[in-house]
Order: structure tokens, then C-alpha cells, then sequence
């Protein structure tokens, strides 16, 4: 027990080595190791997301003209959501009439826990990681599955039509999108041979993004999907359905749900990271280990996991800033007729190619061989997506005013008594393929 | 020792929700108790170092099967509005069926588990070398594809699912001149 030696394990993050030295191996102190762990990463999810709250508000701000919080301590506002913090912990505890108990109170109660989970299995730094699960990201899938239900259970517990709608939105929305982003991500499971989250790090000698671009946005897209952000913020449009499936919720039971969103979008910017950009590598500088054995290099691992990370998070905010909401008819379309053929053609391809390129091979060119695979079907895709939008844009002039644009409103579902009098708008594209967004209400635009 | 207690804990868990869904009036709420039973038995998975089945059971279960189970409790308006008691008289075909489940479960289990001479309850080490548990994943996958373990039957699940598919996309597609009048 000295100081130093203390000082050293806390700045290399080996603190159960350090335990270990003094207490002993047997299972109490393991068990001691486990709990610490456990506090100690649940407390700093819970601390992070007061900075992060503050993060969006200054970015979202800074990026609409504004200048964002500025008064509460300090120039830059940075206590503002530490006094909005204990603005929603003073708040009475408000049960609407009517509600079902059980669900109104689990619901925040079991968000906030399933968003604190998917923490165990992310890799902080290389040894720095909750549990190495050999099933970490089937492990990740799993939980956040179980999160739609938590909000269905806030939804249906609320005792509110709008949340109710909320809810169905967040179902369809939700269930939808997990089977795009699980299949982006058999992408990296396929290029790195495992499903645990340090395995995918330690198989990224080159980072996969530049093996699979395609399945990075896509995942990306779903993953924007999946937390409820921006151009999928249908469960919570405050101007269609007030707030959504949180609609009855006040005080903290509201704080809890938004900070699982805030939770969600950091562990989705670090999962990203983790399967994308090479997690915590920094040039091989994250396994260096000092001459009297102190692992320092975990600190650098730790400082580029968190400085990748927060550049994702700030394209979520980006994005948040940027993009107007879609329609739900918009959302379920880019899903099923877009996102949905191009990942399941990408694993395919990308199962197959990468079967037959022999082992051993040197890293470089297995990516070049990848990377071309990833723009060949992204070319193609593009083209698919061009061709029918040329269609769209033919059949709605061909068809004449607002009877054209209805037959092709009504293409696959209807409206057969507008589309006799042009000529016939084209009936036989298959539907595979939409235009991204959809096409309920298209505006009538010439053909080039 | 530790491991029998998180054991009890989880069958206590499983058990008692189990009993709740069966006798709570209020179908919502069963059908979260349910959860909770399928939340137990997946407990008792990760304890039989069996997680990846735990994690399947979680994504299965609460993740599609439940929200399945909910959705239809909630479309079905009358089913929400009921307050009968979740019980009928058949007290003995019951009893019967039970004791009947026990015998044969009881049976299978010596038959095919036959405890070892030096198996004593509270002593019975984790005999599974932990290399193996590490590549379990690795060895399902291939033993999912291997010829000599279960392609066939894996490939004629994945052919009835897809028909399955299939068939609710035909039933659910509208039929052509049908929806002329909405």
C-alpha cells in the first residue's frame, strides 16, 4: 500500500491490478473489483450525460445562429443543466389519472437500466471493458430490443392517446429499423471473424470503415433510427403528437427518459467507433506498457476511444441540427424498400468475397478488394435509385396534373379511376426500389 | 455455492411471475409478468454458461414475442375491458396434467443426466473447459453448416420461415380492384 504505487494504477487505469497486489486474488476481492467496476461505470454514464446535454444545446445552438446557455456559471453556461437537473429533482412526483401504475413508473425506471446495460460490453481502453462477452454485440442487440417494449410499456401506461401514438410509432419505427443495422453489422462480425466487441478492435489493423463504408452509414442510419434523433424523431414530433410516448411524464421520470436518449446516442457514437474506426487504437501507442510495468498506454486508448467518440457524437448532433423530420410513410419506405435490399445484398457480397480471398493475404489488398466490392454496390444501388425516380418523375407528368400524381400516389394500392384519362402511368416497376423518402405526396416535377 | 443462490433467486423469479399470469385479471399486466418469467429463464441460461441463448431468448421473447403478445391484447378492445375470473373448473384435469409433466420431466432428466457417483448437491463443479465456452459461438455457427452436424435441419427451418414470410406479405398484399372503394 503506497501512494505512489496507487497514483501510478489510477493514471495507467489498472486499479484492479493495484487491488489485487494488496488484497489478494481469492473471490471476495474479485468480487469487490466487479462491484467498483460496475458503480464506477454506471456513475460516469450518469454524470457524462450532464455534459452532454450541455454539449447539444451549445452545438445545436452554435449551428441555428443562436448562442445557447449562457448565464448559469459562467460565460459558457456550463452548470445550466446541472440547475436543470435539480430543477427535475425537485419536481412532485405527478401520477396522471387513469394511468396504470406499474407500466407508468417500470417504464422510465427500465429505460434508463437497458440504457446502462449496453455499457458493459464496450471497449474503454484495451483490459478497460466491463465484461469481454465472445457475444457482445448479439449482447447489445438483445438489450436494445428490449427497449421497445419499454416504450410501448410507457406509451400504453401513460393512459394518452398521443402517447399511445407515440408508442406505435416508436414500435413500427424501432422494430423496423433493428433489422437494417443488425445486418450492417454482421458486416464487421463477418471481416472480423468474432462477435466480441475487443475482438472487432483487435481484428482492425486497418480501420473497417475503409473495408465497408456502406454498411458504416447504413448502420449509422439505422442507429440514428434506433435512438429516436433528429430525421427519425416521429416518437416524439412535439409538433404532431406533443412529445410522444413521454407525453404524461414529468420531473425526473422525464429527466430519466431523456437521459436513456442522451445514454443511447453516446453508446451508439462509441459503437461506431468500436466497429468502424478501430475503437481505442492509436497506432499501437494504446499497449504501452512502462518499464516498471505500468500499463500507461490505457490512458492514451482511453483518450482516442473518447475523442473518436465525441467526433461521432458531434455528426449525431450534426445531423440533429441539420435534417428536418420525415413522415412515417417516409421512414418505413427508406427502410424496408431501400436500406433493407442494399444491407442484405452487401452481406451477401461481402460474405462471399470475403470466403474467397485466401488467408494470409496482405491486409491492404483484402481491404482494396472490399473497398471496391463496398463502391461497386453502392454505384449500383445509386443507379437502381436514379432509374426509378426518372420513372416516378415520367409517370407523374405522363398522367397530367393532380390525376397524374394520384395514380402514381395510388401505384400498388388504389386509385385506378384517376389514371384513365392520360396515358397509362407505368405499372410494371417492381417496387423494390422507391425513391428514398417515398412517394404518398410527391410534387409533380417535369421529366428531364 | 454462490451460483445455487443466484439459481434461487432467478427460480424464485421466474416462478412466481409465472404464477402471476395465470391468475392477475388484468391481461396487460400478464403479459408483463410473462416477461419477467422469460427475463428469469433467460438468468438461468447466463448461469449455465449458455449466454448466447440467453441473449437469443431475450431478443426472441421480450423482444419480438411479447411486443407480438401486446400488440394483440391491445387491438383486441373487448379482451382489455374483461374482469372474469382468469380461471375455469378444471381443478383435476389440471392436477393430472401436471403431476403427469413432472413424472415424465423427472424420468428424461435421470435418464439422460445421471449424476456422477461424486455428485452431491452444493459440490458439482462447472465441468466445461472455459476455451470451449469462449469459441461456443464459433463452433454453433459451423456445426450450424457442417454437413455431418445439422445443415438439414437448419436449412429446412430457414425454408419454412421464409415461407412463412412469404405467405403474410401474399395474405396481407392487397388483391388488385379491391380497395377501388377506400
Amino acid at each position: 500500500m503506497d501512494i505512489l504505487d496507487l497514483l501510478k494504477s489510477l493514471l495507467s487505469l489498472s486499479l484492479g491490478d493495484f487491488i489485487r497486489r494488496n488484497f489478494g486474488t481469492g473471490p471476495g476481492t474479485e468480487l469487490l473489483i466487479d462491484i467498483g467496476g460496475v458503480v464506477i461505470l454506471s456513475t460516469f454514464c450518469l454524470l457524462i450525460v450532464i455534459f452532454l446535454i450541455w454539449l447539444t444545446r451549445k452545438i445545436v445552438a452554435r449551428m441555428q445562429d443562436r448562442i445557447g446557455p449562457n448565464r448559469v456559471g459562467g460565460r459558457y453556461g456550463l452548470l445550466q443543466t446541472v440547475a436543470d437537473v435539480m430543477k427535475l429533482l425537485s419536481k412532485e412526483v405527478i401520477n396522471p389519472a387513469g394511468a396504470d401504475w406499474v407500466a407508468f413508473n417500470a417504464a422510465p425506471l427500465l429505460i434508463v437500466m437497458a440504457a446502462l446495460l449496453m455499457w458493459a460490453v464496450m471497449p474503454f481502453a484495451p483490459g478497460v471493458i466491463g465484461v469481454n462477452l465472445n457475444i457482445g454485440i448479439f449482447y447489445i442487440l438483445a438489450i436494445s430490443s428490449a427497449s421497445v417494449m419499454i416504450i410501448l410499456l410507457a406509451g400504453w401506461g401513460s393512459n394518452n392517446k398521443y402517447a399511445l401514438l407515440g408508442a406505435f410509432r416508436a414500435v413500427a419505427q424501432m422494430v423496423s429499423y433493428e433489422v437494417p443495422m443488425i445486418l450492417a453489422l454482421l458486416v464487421p462480425i463477418i471481416l472480423a471473424s468474432t462477435m466480441s466487441t475487443e475482438g472487432i478492435i483487435a481484428a482492425q489493423t486497418l480501420p473497417f470503415i475503409l473495408f465497408a463504408p456502406v454498411s458504416a452509414l447504413i448502420f449509422f442510419i439505422s442507429s440514428l433510427a434506433e435512438t429516436g434523433r433528429t430525421p427519425f424523431d416521429l416518437l416524439e414530433a412535439e409538433s404532431e403528437i406533443v412529445a410522444g410516448f413521454h407525453i404524461e411524464y414529468s420531473g425526473m421520470k422525464f429527466g430519466m427518459f431523456f437521459l436513456a436518449e442522451f445514454l443511447n446516442t453516446l453508446f451508439m457514437s462509441g459503437l461506431v467507433v468500436t466497429l468502424y474506426l478501430g475503437g481505442y487504437r492509436f497506432f499501437g501507442l494504446e499497449n504501452w506498457v512502462s518499464a516498471d510495468g505500468y500499463p500507461y498506454g490505457r490512458l492514451i486508448g482511453l483518450i482516442a476511444f473518447f475523442a473518436k467518440t465525441f467526433l461521432l457524437y458531434f455528426i449525431y448532433d450534426w445531423v440533429r441540427g441539420t435534417l428536418p423530420r420525415v413522415r412515417v410513410d417516409q421512414i418505413l419506405n427508406f427502410n424496408w424498400k431501400f436500406l433493407v435490399p442494399l444491407s442484405l445484398a452487401l452481406v451477401f457480397f461481402v460474405a462471399i468475397v470475403d470466403k474467397l480471398i485466401p488467408t494470409g493475404t496482405n491486409v491492404v489488398v483484402r481491404m482494396t478488394i472490399h473497398l471496391l466490392l463496398n463502391i461497386l454496390i453502392a454505384a449500383v444501388a445509386l443507379e437502381l435509385l436514379r432509374r426509378r425516380g426518372r420513372q416516378n418523375r415520367l409517370a407523374m407528368s405522363a398522367g397530367g396534373g393532380s390525376g397524374g400524381v394520384e395514380a402514381v400516389a395510388g401505384h400498388g394500392g388504389g386509385h385506378d379511376d384517376h389514371g384513365h384519362d392520360g396515358p397509362q402511368p407505368i405499372e410494371d416497376v417492381p417496387d423494390v426500389l422507391d425513391t428514398p423518402l417515398g412517394v404518398r405526396e410527391p410534387v409533380a416535377v417535369p421529366a428531364h | 455455492m454462490s451460483q445455487q443462490i443466484i439459481f434461487f433467486i432467478l427460480a424464485a423469479i421466474t416462478l412466481t411471475s409465472a404464477v402471476v399470469v395465470v391468475t392477475i385479471r388484468n391481461l396487460f399486466h400478464a403479459a408483463l409478468a410473462l416477461m419477467v418469467s422469460f427475463l428469469g429463464v433467460a438468468g438461468i441460461y447466463v448461469l449455465l454458461e449458455a449466454p448466447f441463448l440467453g441473449m437469443a431468448q431475450l431478443l426472441v421473447y421480450i423482444g419480438a414475442i411479447s411486443i407480438l403478445i401486446i400488440f394483440a391484447i391491445m387491438m383486441t378492445r373487448r379482451l382489455m375491458q374483461t374482469n372474469e375470473s382468469p380461471f375455469n373448473s378444471q381443478a383435476v384435469g389440471a392436477l393430472v396434467g401436471a403431476a403427469l409433466a413432472l413424472v415424465i420431466l423427472f424420468v428424461v432428466i435421470i435418464r439422460l443426466y445421471p449424476m456422477a457417483p461424486g455428485d452431491g448437491v452444493g459440490q458439482s463443479a462447472m465441468a466445461v473447459d472455459p476455451a470451449i465456452l469462449q469459441s461456443s459461438v464459433a463452433r454453433m455457427g459451423r456445426s450450424f453448416v457442417s454437413a455431418e452436424a445439422y445443415v438439414l435441419p437448419f436449412e429446412v427451418a430457414s425454408v419454412l420461415l421464409l415461407a412463412a414470410l412469404v405467405g403474410s406479405i401474399v395474405i396481407a398484399w392487397p388483391r388488385r380492384g379491391e380497395e377501388d372503394n377506400q
